[in-house]
Parts: C-alpha cells; sequence; structure tokens
C-alpha cells in the first residue's frame, strides 16, 4: 500500500452520471420544494428508482452471501464441539462472490462520492432517495438471511419504496440510552407488542404511510436492564397501532420528512427482531453496540452530505463573485487579497479539511477497519465547517445572498441539519475526546 | 483510489526519524534555545541520517529521487523534536532541493555531490527580505545582466547559518520575475551582517546578509536559461512548511494531553472535564484535518500533477491550526503552561513563525 489521492475512474464515471440527476432533476426543483414544504420530488424519485433497486438487489446478495457464511462458520463450531473462544475463519468467498466483494471494497467509498454531488444537487430531496436507507442498512448488516429476503426483496421491485430507522424519542436524543418505547412479548399470540412515540423519524411518513416499505424501531425489552435491554424491531407499513401523528416543518431540508410515529399496542411478528432477542449484559451485548456501531458507517455518509452542500455554496459564491470581477487568487501573500478573497480561501481550505477527513473514514470502513473515532472526527469537522462555509456564502453575496432569489440562503439553512443528527458536533466531539483520552462515559460525561 | 498507508519504507523511514527526534531533539531543545546554539553532536548524527542524499540520484552520489510525500512525512517527525534544530538540519536542503529541482545538467554534476559526503555541508540560501510587504514573487533584491555576468544587489534577512556558508542560493528580481543566483560565500561584495533575533526557533543561527555589486558568471543562474519557475519552489516550500508545523501542533497536544490527564483540579484531572477535553478533541481533529491536506499536496506534486493550489490552502491551513493547537496546549497547562520549565511556550513561539517564513524553507 502507499498514500494515494485519487478518485477511481469507476467512481468519476459514476459522478459524472449522478451530476446529471443534479443538475436536471434536483436543482430546477429547489425551490419549489423548499416553498412547498413535503411535497414530493418525483422527478428525482422516478429518476433514481431503477438504478436504486438495482443497487438494493447487489446489497441484498451481499449481505445474504454474508449472512448464509457467517451462519455455516457458527454451525461448524457447533458441530466441532468446540465452545466460545474459538476463533473460527470463515474461509475464502466462493469464486461467483469474488467481483461482488471487489466492488464491496469501494462500496462505502463510492456512496460517500455520490453523496457529496447529491447533496451539491439538494440535499433535502437527495433524502428521498427511494430504497431501505438507514433502516435498509441495519437489516443488511444484523438481519438473517430470511429477514433480508423478507424486508428488504420489496425495495429491488416495484413502485417505490422508502425505509427508515426510528431511536428518538421526546425525552431522548443525544442519550440515546434512555428510550423508553417498550417491547413485550405475547407468547399467545408469538408477537412482540410495541408501545410508545418516536420523533424525527427521517422518511417515516415515506415509509409507513406513502409507500409499502418497514422502519427499524429501537425499543427496549426490558427498562431494567438499560442500554441491554435495547433492542431494533422491523415495523412494516400497514401494521395496525402505528400511527404517523406529525410531520415537522422544519428550518431546512423541508423536502424530506421528518415524522412523529405513535406506537399504540402495535403488533409484530416474533421474528421481526434483528439479531437475539436474549438480554445480555457486559462484552456480550451486541445490541446497542450494533446500533451504535452503524453511525460509524453513518457518520462519513453525513459528513459527506455536509460537504456537497458546503461545496455548492463555494462554487456559487466564488463564481458569482468572479463574474463581479472578485477573483480568487491562489499565489499571493495574505497583505495583498482583499478580505473576501481571504474569506473564499479559508472556506475552500475549510471544505477540503472536512472532505479529507471524510474520505479517510470511509476507507478505513470499506477496509472493514476500526474508524469509530475517523467517523466522529470526519462529522464533527463537516458539520462545523460547512455550517461556517455557507453562512460566509450568504454573508459574501450581500443583499442577494440573503435573498431568495438565489439558492444560498437555502442551502445555510440545509447545511446545519447535518451539525445536529447523527450525533450533534458536540456529541462527536465527545466521542473523539473519550477515544484520545482513553476513557469511558463515566470518566468524561 | 484514496489510501492513507505508508509504504514500508516509508515507515521505517519516519520510524528511524522519530527515534532521532526524540532521543537527540527532545534532549537538547530547551538548552539549544536558551543558548542560542545548535550542539555540533546533534548537527552530526542528524546529517548521518543520510535523509537529503536519499533524495538526490546516483548519479550525482545520493541513492534516491525526491519525494515531496515521503519528505513531509519525515518532516512532521524532526518538527515534533525540535523546530529550531530541525531548521538548522534542513539548511542545506535549501540550497540542495532547488539545484535538483530547477539546476542544469552542469549545475547538478558541480553542486550536489557536495550534498552526499560525510560532513555537513556549508550551503545556504537567501529569499527573505527584511520589509514589512514580503512578496518572493516581487522582490527588491536584484539581478541584472552585465556582458557574461549578472550583478546583484540588495538586501536578505532570516539567511541560515549564513556566517558559515561556503554558497548562496540568492533570490533576486530579474526582468520582472524572481530568479535564482548560486553566489560563492567568499564573492566580493557578499556581506554578512548581524545575527537576527526571532520570537522563536532561536536555536537556528540566522543573519541578516547584503550583496553590493555581487558580480556571479552567468553560468550561476539557477536552471541556465530555462531559469526557475518561483511558484513551484513555493509550493514545494508550503508543503515542507505545513508538514513541519504538523509537528510542532502534534508536539503540542500529545503534552497537553498528557498533562491533562494527570492535572488533578477539583479532585479530579482536569481532563474529565469537557471545557479540557473538547479543547484537545478538536485539536487532534485539526490537526489531522491539516496532515491529510499535507499528504494530498504532497501526492499530487510527486505525481506530476498541479499541486500549487492544494499546497497553498494546506499551508494557509496549517498556519492558523499550528497557532490554535500551540495556544491550546498553553492554555490546557494554565499558569504552567506560561512558565520555560514546559515545553509548550516554546512550541507557541515557534507556531506563531509559519505564517512569516512562506517561501523560506524548501525540503
Amino acid at each position: 500500500m502507499a498514500i494515494e489521492f485519487k478518485t477511481p475512474e469507476v467512481i468519476e464515471k459514476q459522478l459524472r452520471n449522478v451530476q446529471i440527476v443534479a443538475e436536471h432533476a434536483m436543482r430546477p426543483d429547489s425551490r419549489r420544494l423548499d416553498d412547498n414544504e413535503h411535497e414530493r420530488p418525483w422527478r428525482y424519485i422516478n429518476m433514481m428508482l431503477p438504478q436504486m433497486q438495482e443497487m438494493e438487489r447487489a446489497n441484498i446478495a451481499a449481505a445474504k452471501a454474508r449472512a448464509a457464511r457467517k451462519k455455516a462458520a457458527a454451525e461448524a463450531v457447533k458441530s466441532n464441539g468446540h465452545h466460545g473462544g474459538v476463533a473460527v475463519l470463515e474461509g475464502p468467498p466462493p469464486a461467483e462472490e469474488a467481483a461482488g466483494d471487489a466492488r464491496e471494497s469501494i462500496a462505502n467509498m463510492t456512496l460517500v462520492h455520490m453523496i457529496e454531488m447529491l447533496s451539491w444537487g439538494d440535499a433535502g430531496i437527495y433524502l428521498c432517495i427511494p430504497g431501505g436507507a438507514l433502516g435498509g442498512a441495519a437489516i443488511q448488516a444484523v438481519g438473517t438471511p430470511e429477514q433480508i429476503e423478507r424486508f428488504l426483496t420489496r425495495y429491488t421491485e416495484g413502485p417505490p419504496k422508502w425505509g427508515a430507522m426510528a431511536m428518538t424519542e421526546p425525552q431522548a436524543g443525544s442519550d440515546t440510552g434512555n428510550i423508553q418505547t417498550t417491547a413485550t412479548f405475547d407468547p399467545a399470540t408469538n408477537e412482540w407488542v410495541l408501545n410508545g412515540q418516536k420523533i424525527f423519524c427521517t422518511n417515516g411518513k415515506l415509509a409507513l404511510e406513502e409507500s409499502d416499505g418497514m422502519v427499524v424501531v429501537w425499543a427496549t425489552v426490558d427498562k431494567k436492564a438499560g442500554r441491554a435491554g435495547m433492542k431494533p424491531f422491523v415495523v412494516e407499513a400497514g401494521t395496525p397501532g402505528v400511527i404517523i401523528a406529525k410531520v415537522e416543518h422544519k428550518l431546512g431540508i423541508r423536502a424530506s420528512d421528518t415524522a412523529t410515529i405513535i406506537f399504540d399496542n402495535a403488533r409484530i411478528p416474533a421474528d421481526n427482531i434483528l439479531g437475539d432477542p436474549e438480554v445480555q449484559t457486559g462484552p456480550g451485548n451486541k445490541g446497542f453496540k450494533g446500533a451504535m456501531k452503524t453511525f460509524d458507517s453513518t457518520r462519513p455518509i453525513v459528513a459527506a452530505s455536509a460537504i456537497g452542500i458546503g461545496r455548492a455554496a463555494f462554487e456559487f459564491t466564488r463564481d458569482t463573485l468572479a463574474k463581479e470581477g472578485v477573483k480568487m487568487e491562489y499565489g499571493k501573500p495574505r497583505w495583498k487579497l482583499s478580505t473576501v478573497q481571504a474569506d473564499l480561501l479559508e472556506m475552500e481550505a475549510q471544505l477540503r479539511a472536512a472532505w479529507l477527513l471524510t474520505l479517510k473514514a470511509t476507507a478505513l470502513l470499506d477496509a472493514r477497519e476500526e474508524n469509530k473515532l475517523e467517523s466522529s472526527m470526519a462529522k464533527a469537522k463537516a458539520g462545523r465547517a460547512v455550517t461556517m462555509i455557507t453562512q460566509k456564502a450568504v454573508e459574501l453575496l450581500g443583499p442577494l445572498g440573503y435573498s431568495t432569489e438565489f439558492l444560498v440562503e437555502k442551502w445555510m439553512r440545509d447545511a446545519k441539519i447535518n451539525d445536529i443528527y447523527e450525533g450533534t458536533g458536540q456529541i462527536n466531539t465527545l466521542i473523539v475526546a473519550r477515544e484520545i483520552l482513553g476513557y469511558t462515559r463515566n470518566e468524561l460525561k | 483510489m484514496y489510501s492513507f498507508d505508508m509504504t514500508s519504507e516509508q515507515k521505517m523511514l519516519v520510524d528511524t526519524v522519530r527515534r532521532y527526534a526524540e532521543k537527540n531533539l527532545r534532549a537538547v531543545y530547551r538548552e539549544a534555545e536558551e543558548s542560542k546554539h545548535v550542539p555540533e553532536k546533534v548537527v552530526q548524527t542528524g546529517w548521518e541520517l543520510g535523509l537529503l542524499p536519499g533524495f538526490i540520484d546516483a548519479r550525482y552520489g545520493g541513492y534516491g529521487e525526491y519525494s515531496a510525500l515521503t519528505s513531509a512525512l519525515y518532516l512532521e517527525e524532526m518538527a515534533w523534536g525540535d523546530l529550531g534544530i530541525t531548521l538548522h538540519l534542513l539548511t542545506p536542503n535549501l540550497f540542495a532541493i532547488p539545484i535538483a529541482q530547477f539546476g542544469s545538467d552542469k549545475q547538478k554534476e558541480q553542486f550536489l555531490a557536495m550534498f552526499c559526503g560525510d560532513s555537513f555541508p556549508r550551503a545556504t540560501a537567501a529569499l527573505v527580505e527584511p520589509v514589512v510587504q514580503f512578496d518572493p514573487a516581487e522582490l527588491q533584491t536584484t539581478a541584472v545582466k552585465e556582458g557574461d555576468n549578472f550583478v546583484i544587489n540588495g538586501k536578505k534577512t532570516y539567511v541560515p547559518l549564513a556566517d558559515k556558508a561556503d554558497w548562496f542560493l540568492v533570490y533576486a528580481q530579474e526582468n520582472g520575475t524572481t530568479q535564482a543566483f548560486i553566489v560563492p560565500g567568499d564573492a566580493p561584495g557578499v556581506k554578512v551582517g548581524k545575527r537576527v533575533k526571532l520570537m522563536g526557533i532561536q536555536a537556528l543561527e540566522m543573519h541578516e546578509v547584503e550583496f553590493e555589486n555581487v558580480v556571479v558568471p552567468k553560468a550561476n543562474r539557477l536552471g541556465g536559461l530555462k531559469g526557475i519557475r518561483i511558484q513551484k519552489l513555493l509550493t514545494l516550500s508550503r508543503i515542507t512548511l505545513a508538514a513541519l508545523a504538523v509537528g510542532v501542533a502534534r508536539a503540542a497536544y500529545e503534552y497537553a494531553l498528557a498533562y491533562a490527564k494527570e492535572r488533578v483540579a477539583f479532585g479530579e484531572p482536569i481532563a474529565h472535564r469537557q471545557s479540557i477535553a473538547f479543547m484537545l478533541a478538536n485539536m487532534r481533529i485539526e490537526i489531522e484535518a491539516t496532515r491529510l491536506m499535507v499528504w494530498e499536496a504532497a501526492y499530487k506534486f510527486d505525481a506530476g500533477e498541479d499541486a500549487a493550489k492544494s499546497a497553498l490552502l494546506a499551508k494557509q491551513y496549517a498556519d492558523k491550526m499550528v497557532l490554535e493547537v500551540t495556544d491550546g496546549a498553553v492554555q490546557v497547562l494554565g499558569g504552567h503552561g506560561y512558565i520555560r520549565e514546559h515545553p509548550v511556550e516554546l512550541w507557541l513561539r515557534n507556531g506563531r513563525g509559519f505564517v512569516t517564513m512562506d517561501g523560506a524553507v524548501v525540503a
């Protein structure tokens, strides 16, 4: 291996297509969809549908193969009479999967590039991308082959469908360990019964009311067990007792729906639980840790989305000012630059800093290496940088920057969410701090 | 692809330099700073690492080729050890690297062998001028062609190891562009003036140098008829300085982190408080981001791509970052950070220098 900074040609090629989508199916609708909150971006959805279904097919095949390999390995251990603590190599994947594995080895790198470009188009519209989204990712990560088939096949065919993840509750935002939604097992009917309320669920309405989708809901099976009692459950559209109570009106990303979901004795089949139903404490507690682990892969994605918006704002500001005769200067000493030129340089440098952190976190993810520190660094940095960049863009463009004439004011409103969701800037800074200091959550609160 | 792993050769080299920095630079940095002198022994052991010959072609006596990336990787380690001593050690590079990058075959043949020997070469460069509005692209020092010679006039400052230099590479304006000229230390009209006293990097001996009607043959123009492109040199300099800045910042961050875990206030280590822990977290984030920007610029330079913009952004980012981090480290140590028993005050003074030295160091 050697240090390298080069976008692979295969990603470049896909980016060119995504840019066409961004320019033709996103930007022309940006203002209208911001004005008419919750109107659906159908032009974009229909354009993305075929390739999203294709992608889901590939994802499902890969996830099933992985899950099957894991299962076979586990059974081999059992039948050989080995007990815990014996490391088992999964063995090389069958030949027909090799091509899939090669694609997988840059899967996240491809994804962050796509999302950066889509968010450059429009971050609110981007979120309405059909597919399993965060819910689908959770099922792919921990679902059995049967669950993957049952829950995710829908995303490979027919009309567009959405997925979502429901974690946040009115009293539990950053402190995810404090969720109160309960899941009680009813042996009489072999069902889980869900009760509680989830808020801020991105695409919750699209997933449960406007399509035949599903939501992965986090609930506790044992309140006394704390985090160990938290488990993810798949709730499908059409489940009685599931009510979309509210869709939020937001500062930005208005094309995206942010739903409140109430579970009132909502009954779901026993095998809709993801992972082990047993409550385990200590190192065996993979449930909650599993949820936290998914953040390591989703945080670079949010960072990429932030950076896409930031790039849109930077490029537009730079180009608009250039037309006015204020050009970027890359070689001059600082005292020869105007403050506006210095601001532009600072914006560009901040953008690059955040992007490179994101790429490093993503490269580790693709290499299946630990990236908790790196993904939180990228997310914290990107959220903060893009907040600054977009606010600066509004400032630099004067009366027109603040006006709805341009999109920069919208981009500033859109950008801010990236400093909040998937862990606020403060939570991610806290994670970085704990990691570098080697502190537990009790040592550094 | 995007890859962030060093080659095994680079890892070995970085490891060697880190050990050298820890054992040698960290052992004497305070004494060197206070006495304003770099001990001979440290210079000799530093030279014996053979870093510069590793960047010089075998045909001129070296054993490698230049890589801005490899350079950036070990410069971080050296600056982590001590910036002042590092700049002393890098002084021959200020002459050798431009010769290797821009020199004619004849110039390379004549001069590069001097950098592949056993003893520390006595060569330096003069770029910075004693004016507030300094711009490497618009120098006040002039070189005027007269017959077969150039006549150089002007005042320079920040010239490292000038009083011992056998050779100077002098940057001057010639017909509106910045060019470089090879000047023997004993040429008539070369006057080494007073030692420059700076806020930081005091171990490094630097002098003002005046060039008064210094005549050199036209063959001494670097790059011959082609000359040099100052922007390319500035690009390299920016990569060099930004890499050094990352090293200084990392030293300060690591020291502050260790201190914050040990220092007890209100009954527990101060690192248990978010106000301290978050400062450290942000330092780590900014150091890592800057390092990646440096690597990217260096990678592009080595790949023959236009690295000017990446290098500029990296340097500009590094200038701010190193100040923020070293200042943060002083702050984490509180009153103790202000006392010269701890190194953080020195790192803050050193960190402040990067923005000033644009163009002055290439390695």
